[in-house]
């Protein structure tokens, strides 16, 4: 039984970004889901610095002082991209306009409630940049995360150790064993890693888990091909 | 005839008092006044506090105002980002105070103050930690925090292109806060790569209208 690769576990989020949708990725894993949009399928995507459109990484040779994306690496405008100012990119962010919004996670509670901003470190000031904005504001919030920590302990929890981004708004879990959705009745796994048993998902994490009658297994490509987004 | 451009950097950020709350613009590296910053540690002013997205990287702009003991306060996101040790050890001295908050927050905080608005409710950071001690309400079942505007003293500007009137053009991502924070401040100061004839830039492209302009001063090649 294989964990997920980073590239496996954006890879299968990038499968559920629709044609038309505009999209939020967060710093780390989340990024690299641009480059797994199937082919034929028009994503947009937003950068909280002011870039609707943004695209690829640019080849060597080819960066330009004047295009980053959030986490400050070089990046690109599509065509048809264009430019807004801090305020108004917020208000995009925060006001309902991203059909989805991709995050990182140190944990995610039964609930969905998100904790990604801040391990409390007390050796190095917090960081908050645009996480609390963007966990609040897209109509749909998904979380790319592994599922446990480096030591094996849970990452999904009851209740998140760590202090919180936003409280319930995660609806779905990318996980490098399974996909799990986020529900009123509780957490829902829709997908498995080959191999994998509820039973030994469920001694990985906290919360009770239920299986849905038609879930899938969970096999992306074993090396993901990379478009440009 | 209006004309807002100044000869000297010095010039451009002259009369900047001590105790004065400082907008200054940018993302990372990108689209942040650092010959204005640099004046501004010239000029001497201290006890500012500064309004940024980040909090400097190296030991330029806004982190040499750090390394200098200008600096009293930061209200920033992100202050760990890049080499920020200029700020990272001033906060380890507890030299100065930081008020984190997030991002869009800082820039609705703005733009609230150049509206000429008291204030909004907002369910960013409502129920965390960044939320606590503010004032909440209920909003369509929604918890909000109430959030009060923000205005500079002064604000650090860095566009592409100004005419004499002060209109300006941005490059791509440079934009950033730049025309937020060139809203909201009492005196806006801003650092172009070159001026342009009036009527000369397209109207269209026009980012910040001169209204908002007070002081521009060409900078870097074409200075």
């Amino acid at each position: 039984m294989t964990p997920l690769t980073r590239e496996q576990m954006a890879w299968r989020a990038a499968q559920d970004l629709m044609e038309g949708d505009y999209v939020n990725l967060g710093i780390g894993i989340p990024t690299l889901a641009a480059s797994f949009v199937p082919a034929g399928r028009e994503v947009i995507f937003h950068s909280e610095n002011g870039i609707l459109g943004m695209g690829p990484k640019p080849e060597p040779g080819k960066e330009d002082p004047y295009m980053v994306d959030a986490g400050k690496n070089k990046t690109t405008l599509v065509p048809g991209g264009c430019f807004v100012h801090h305020a108004d990119s917020f208000l995009i962010i925060r006001g309902g306009h991203l059909d989805v919004s991709l995050l990182g996670a140190f944990e995610v509670s039964e609930k969905g409630d998100l904790a990604n901003w801040t391990t409390e470190d007390p050796a190095f000031p917090p960081g908050v940049g645009g996480a609390m904005d963007l966990a609040v504001g897209a109509r749909a919030i998904r979380v790319i995360m592994e599922h446990t920590s480096r030591s094996g302990e849970p990452r999904i929890l009851k209740a998140c150790t760590y202090p919180l981004t936003a409280a319930g708004c995660v609806k779905r879990i990318y996980s490098n064993l399974a996909v799990i959705d986020v529900t009123p009745r509780g957490l829902s796994v829709i997908e498995m890693i080959p191999g994998m048993t509820l039973e030994k998902l469920q001694t990985l994490t906290e919360p009770k888990l239920q299986l849905v009658a038609d879930w899938q297994i969970l096999a992306p490509p074993e090396a993901p091909e990379v478009r440009a987004a | 005839m209006i004309d807002k451009q100044v000869k000297t950097t010095a010039d451009a950020v002259a009369g900047v008092r001590d105790g004065s709350t400082v907008l200054v613009a940018g993302f990372g590296a990108v689209g942040v006044a650092d010959h204005l910053l640099d004046a501004l540690h010239e000029q001497g002013a201290r006890e500012l506090t500064i309004v940024a997205n980040n909090s400097g990287n190296g030991d330029y702009g806004l982190a040499r105002l750090i390394n200098s003991g200008r600096v009293r306060k930061v209200i920033c996101s992100f202050p760990r980002s890049g080499d920020y040790s200029a700020f990272l050890n001033a906060y380890r001295a507890r030299s100065l105070e930081l008020e984190l908050l997030p991002q869009g927050t800082i820039s609705e905080r703005m733009r609230c103050h150049a509206a000429g608005l008291g204030g909004f409710f907002s369910p960013v950071s409502a129920g965390t930690k960044l939320g606590e001690g503010k004032e909440t309400r209920k909003i369509d079942g929604r918890l909000h925090v109430f959030e009060k505007p923000l205005k500079g003293d002064v604000a650090l500007i860095k566009a592409n292109k100004a005419d004499r009137w002060g209109n300006l053009t941005y490059i791509k991502s440079a934009r950033n806060f730049n025309p937020v924070m060139a809203m909201a401040a009492d005196l806006t100061v801003v650092e172009v790569d070159q001026m342009v004839a009036l009527g000369e830039l397209d109207p269209e492209a026009v980012a910040t209208p001169s209204i908002f302009v007070d002081r521009v001063v060409v900078v870097g090649a074409h200075a």
